[in-house]
């Protein structure tokens, strides 16, 4: 059953007008990162900003010839071509050239590919195709290891190059499997994992786990909509917390916080155990073992990072999330961003005029750290257009995912929105110091050929499949 | 088929819409809410020029300076601000080729196209008041001032040291130096560098994108004022340098002289010398070169850099080591049958007592007190009489480091007993074994500066003071402790009242007296001659005296290499250099000696008999 559309009248005008306002917003802005009195012509093939150009038209080209190609071919040979993909993954270990202590890179003469941002549509493509065919059975775990296995291989060869960044990327691919049906305590306890296991490091466990129980309190009074309840299932932890600690303090002398606090919970707990059994409070009950069970693994956390590791390697660790100042590594790239960024203000101070950039304090400002640029001399005003558009950008996908017929193309959608997504806020939020500091590009800005090919190649697959959504009844 | 999970989407929507507002917000903390960021980007922009102070100024004892600052200044460039301009007119200005003109520029753009680097190093003040008419002409050249040494005479090279740029290991090892920077090397100027350098200020600027000066930050509040060197009075005669330095040329070796009253270095001079305006500015790093490839070693310091066995100036500290040990008596006396056992002597009366054989140079007389010493039966071994006899002269300075300010002194060599043990076995030495010590020759050496300590302890009847090169401080802070104590030697001062008769007799006495050529008119100088062997070639020619006799003012220690003995040339050399000092010039009576120093061309009378050879 296959009706004729003319793709061109078809494809989303508007994503695409979105994608070529960042990527042209992009391109001025790594000339004003790298912006060299000596070389003032922008299309100076020499400097970075006349090499982005020559980037930008070949991702034209490339989007062209991506929606060229007849929809069916991403649909048979999404497993070919994730099959290529890891090969490389692998062949770059071994004859990739060396980076920064990283084999990421082909190098090809002056042409450098960096195989892992491919990698990302390639891992939508699979994982699109094995859902289409399985995805009614994703609540059986028979069904669910296969997907993860599709998504872990290739963050399991990034992590060998080793590149942290595409690693977590690869990860962002669960918000797929949850929407197409995996549960979601599962997702939101992987979720809450890895946010608590930095809040763990960065927050002292107390504050933490207090902060806990305010959100258990407002999320069982969003759920059950009775104050009352909530507060006094609060009351009762405070009563019960209370009279520990005049206890400890007077009596006992040697429980320490922390302990008081989880010898609370399960006191209290038993109080609400009863109440649980007695309406049949299921939504409580949840709650209540997400908490106690974020409180016990805050502290097996803590304890794990305190006592297992030695303190170099403690110190490593946090430097590498920049959770502690290192004036000369990742704390002062951390530190030089955040100033950047901070300096320009509501308004900014001006295009071409930012002075963090124009005398490199930044470090890989055209590239990881291309958002510098844009907060320094845009301000806030630009901040928020940029975030804005990205905002716009990701419910417009989610939009057009949603409004597939094939399951094929919502679930490719997904894992396009998925890793856009995690790029964005990774890349924005470590930037500003709302996230360890890793490395990986800002889609459509950041300066690089493999990045922008990469995106651009993600994001017209789905502009493709969507253009010929009425085309085929899948 | 049914999308059973299509409710999930608002979650993801959800998630995406509250982690956008999430970087908004703190987004809106940052750029909006905090200003702490703003100031800190300011912190980044703002120019450190670093003010260099002059170094402190360098006096000999009589206040004469030695040692002062000229003006020199570097020509920086900032190439994103140069213009079109006339070339070969700027070259023409500066004195140099249009090549290098070109070089320069291209190395300054790769450094930087913004911020200023170093055109041209030390251009001197002639050169730049030339240049100085002209530099408008020429934006994106500024000009920074710094200081160049400039010395009131060409003397003193090895005691002032000299001062160059620093290196990478020395910025490494102190992080006050930066590039650039100037650092003392040698001599005074590195014995003294913390004093000489002063404090380098700050003076900060406000600079746009551009890098252009916007202004001074804060008014110059923060700005602080480089604070100039410490001057430093040195004990040097700078006349009696300078005149010591006249008798030295066209001849190798060295004489130093201290005033044993405190231990203050007179003269230090090695030769040959060089003139220190050799080594500063544009021309230094060329003439280095060729100094170092002198085969006279200019810039070797011969003075406490170069080691020589002592020869017969030993002898009067082998009997005062006999005397305290009470193996002999000033009345003792022994015969010379023109030498004793292998070692030779001269022709002179004989037996002599302790002063006649001081007087006369007897090697028979020191032989034989050199074995009393040895087989003193007060000690079981030979090895703890040669020990004791060690640690006498260790008590003198020898055999260890003085500890002046030099940082490269040498410190000689009194080897051990157990050095004769490796050779010989442990016991199977004797005195006789090692009898050429008594007469200084053999496995010692001692550097000029340690025979001129010696002398000036025998000056004092019993003890010394480290001989240092600095009397006291411009800021009034006193010189280093260690050059306040007093060193015993562990001799008693009335041993001491014979030797010196000795070595009066030496130079004023009769018949056999092996030094008159040192006498000088109205002045009690007591000296000892000595010849140190030399395996090279010609043996070296060398004096220690002291004067005037009662009151000694001067200690000094002659070497001239090559020359033969020691009264042929170091006698009078000492001489000179003690009425010069005592007397303030030279009296008629010495100008035939004077002249005869003068004439003399040791280089080329060497130079000569090598091509003859």
């Amino acid at each position: 059953m296959r009706r004729s559309v003319n793709i061109w009248t078809r494809i989303d005008k508007l994503t695409i007008i979105i994608f070529s306002v960042m990527v042209i917003m992009g391109w001025f802005n790594i000339y004003a990162a790298v912006y060299n009195e000596e070389h003032k012509e922008i299309l100076d093939f020499s400097q970075r900003y006349g090499k982005q150009f020559i980037w930008i038209l070949a991702s034209f080209i490339l989007a062209i010839i991506v929606v060229i190609i007849d929809t069916r071919f991403y649909l048979f040979f999404s497993w070919a071509v994730y099959g290529v993909l890891i090969f490389l993954l692998i062949l770059v270990l071994f004859i990739g050239k060396e980076v920064n202590g990283a084999r990421s890179w082909f190098e090809f003469g002056s042409l450098s590919l960096q195989p892992s941002e491919f990698a990302k549509f390639a891992t939508a493509l699979a994982l699109a195709s094995y859902l289409n065919d399985h995805r009614q059975e994703l609540t059986k775990l028979r069904s669910i290891l296969p997907a993860v296995g599709i998504i872990l291989l290739p963050a399991l060869l990034t992590s060998r190059q080793p590149d942290m960044g595409s690693t977590i990327v690869f990860f962002s691919f669960f918000i797929v499997l949850f929407r197409e049906g995996m549960s979601p305590y599962v997702f939101v306890s992987g979720l809450l994992a890895i946010i608590l296991f930095f809040l763990t490091l960065l927050i002292d466990n107390v504050i933490l786990e207090t902060g806990l129980v305010v959100v258990a309190f407002f999320l069982t009074w969003f759920v059950t909509k009775k104050i009352r309840l909530s507060l006094s299932g609060i009351g009762i932890i405070l009563l019960t917390g209370g009279l520990l600690f005049l206890l400890d303090h007077f009596v006992l002398e040697s429980l320490g916080y922390e302990n008081i606090i989880i010898v609370t919970l399960i006191l209290a707990g038993l109080t609400f155990t009863y109440y649980i059994y007695q309406k049949k409070a299921f939504g409580i009950l949840v709650i209540y073992l997400f908490l106690i069970g974020s409180v016990l693994y805050i502290n097996t956390v803590d304890m794990a990072f305190n006592t297992l590791l030695k303190p170099h390697q403690r110190e490593r660790v946090e430097i590498m999330l920049g959770f502690k100042s290192d004036p000369h590594g990742t704390g002062y790239n951390l530190n030089q961003s955040l100033i950047s960024v901070g300096s320009g203000g509501f308004g900014g101070k001006g295009y071409l005029q930012g002075t963090q950039t124009k005398f490199k304090f930044v470090p890989a400002q055209s590239t990881d750290f291309i958002f510098c640029t844009v907060g320094e001399e845009w301000g806030f005003i630009g901040s928020l257009v940029i975030v804005g558009l990205y905002l716009f950008l990701f419910l417009r996908l989610i939009k057009l995912a949603e409004r597939q017929r094939s399951v094929f193309s919502r679930i490719y959608g997904y894992g396009v929105v998925s890793v856009l997504f995690t790029h964005f806020f990774i890349n924005i939020g470590m930037t500003i110091g709302l996230v360890p500091v890793i490395g990986i590009p800002l889609p459509f800005f950041s300066y690089g050929g493999s990045s922008l090919w990469g995106f651009t190649i993600l994001l017209f697959i789905f502009l493709r499949l969507d253009a010929s959504r009425t085309e085929y009844l899948i | 088929m049914k999308d059973l999970f299509a409710t999930r989407k608002y979650f993801i929507i959800v998630m995406i819409v509250i982690s956008s507002v999430a970087l908004l917000v703190r987004l809106f903390i940052i750029q909006v809410v905090e200003d702490t960021y703003r100031l800190s980007a300011e912190n980044n922009v703002l120019r450190y020029v670093t003010q260099y102070p002059a170094r402190g100024l360098i006096f000999d004892r009589n206040g004469k300076l030695i040692v002062f600052n000229q003006a020199a200044y570097d020509l920086m460039v900032i190439p994103s601000q140069t213009t079109k301009m006339d070339t070969s007119l700027f070259c023409d200005a500066l004195e140099i080729t249009t090549g290098f003109f070109r070089d320069r520029m291209k190395a300054a753009r790769s450094y930087s196209g913004r911020a200023p680097s170093i055109f041209l190093k030390q251009i001197s003040a002639e050169s730049y008041a030339r240049f100085q008419e002209k530099i408008f002409m020429f934006p994106g050249f500024y000009v920074q001032a710094r200081t160049l040494r400039k010395y009131s005479r060409p003397v003193g090279a090895h005691i002032l040291g000299y001062v160059s740029e620093v290196d990478e290991a020395q910025i490494k090892k102190d992080p006050y130096y930066k590039a650039g920077d100037y650092i003392g090397k040698l001599g005074i100027e590195e014995a003294y560098e913390k004093e000489l350098r002063g404090t380098k200020g700050v003076k900060i600027f406000l600079v746009d994108v551009y890098s252009r000066v916007k202004g001074s930050y804060a008014e110059g509040i923060m700005d602080t004022l480089a604070v100039q060197g410490t001057d430093i009075i040195s004990g040097i005669d700078l006349d009696l340098q300078e005149y010591g330095e006249r008798l030295m040329e066209h001849k190798t070796g060295s004489i130093v002289a201290i005033d044993p009253s405190t231990g203050e270095i007179l003269t230090l001079v090695s030769s040959p010398c060089y003139d220190p305006e050799l080594l500063v500015g544009r021309v230094r790093s060329e003439n280095f070169i060729k100094l170092s490839a002198d085969t006279l070693l200019p810039l070797f310091n011969r003075a406490f850099m170069a080691s020589y066995p002592p020869g017969s100036t030993f002898k009067p500290v082998n009997g005062l080591i006999a005397l305290q040990e009470n193996v002999i008596i000033p009345s003792t006396k022994f015969g010379c049958s023109k030498g004793y056992l292998f070692v030779g002597c001269h022709t002179h009366a004989s037996p002599l007592d302790l002063k006649g054989a001081v007087m006369n140079s007897c090697n028979a007389y020191f032989c034989q007190t050199y074995r009393k010493i040895l087989e003193n039966p007060a000690y079981s071994t030979i090895s703890e009489a040669y020990e004791k006899w060690r640690s006498y002269l260790t008590q003198f300075g020898f055999g260890k480091k003085l500890e002046t300010e030099f940082v490269n002194e040498l410190s000689g060599l009194i080897p051990p007993s157990t050095y004769f043990d490796r050779y010989h076995g442990v016991n199977r030495w004797k005195a006789l074994t090692v009898i050429s010590l008594a007469i200084g020759q053999g496995e010692i050496g001692t550097t000029p500066l340690q025979m001129a300590n010696m002398t000036a302890a025998i000056a004092n009847r019993g003890y010394y003071y480290t001989p240092h090169i600095v009397k006291s401080l411009g800021n009034g802070s006193g010189i280093d402790q260690r050059f306040t104590i007093k060193h015993e030697i562990g001799i008693d001062s009335a041993n001491f009242e014979e030797i010196i008769l000795g070595m009066e007799a030496a130079v004023n006495g009769g018949a056999g007296a092996t030094a008159r050529i040192a006498a000088v008119q109205d002045i009690i100088v007591c000296g000892k001659t000595g010849t140190a062997q030399n395996p090279h070639g010609d043996d070296h020619s060398v004096f220690i005296a002291f004067a005037p006799k009662d009151d000694p003012k001067i200690a000094i220690a002659v070497y001239v290499e090559n020359s033969g003995f020691g009264a042929t040339y170091a006698a009078p050399v000492a001489s000179l250099m003690i009425e010069k000092y005592l007397k303030g010039n030279i009296s008629t009576a010495s100008r035939w000696k004077e002249q005869r120093i003068l004439d003399l061309n040791l280089i080329e009378r060497r130079a000569r008999s090598e091509t003859q050879r």
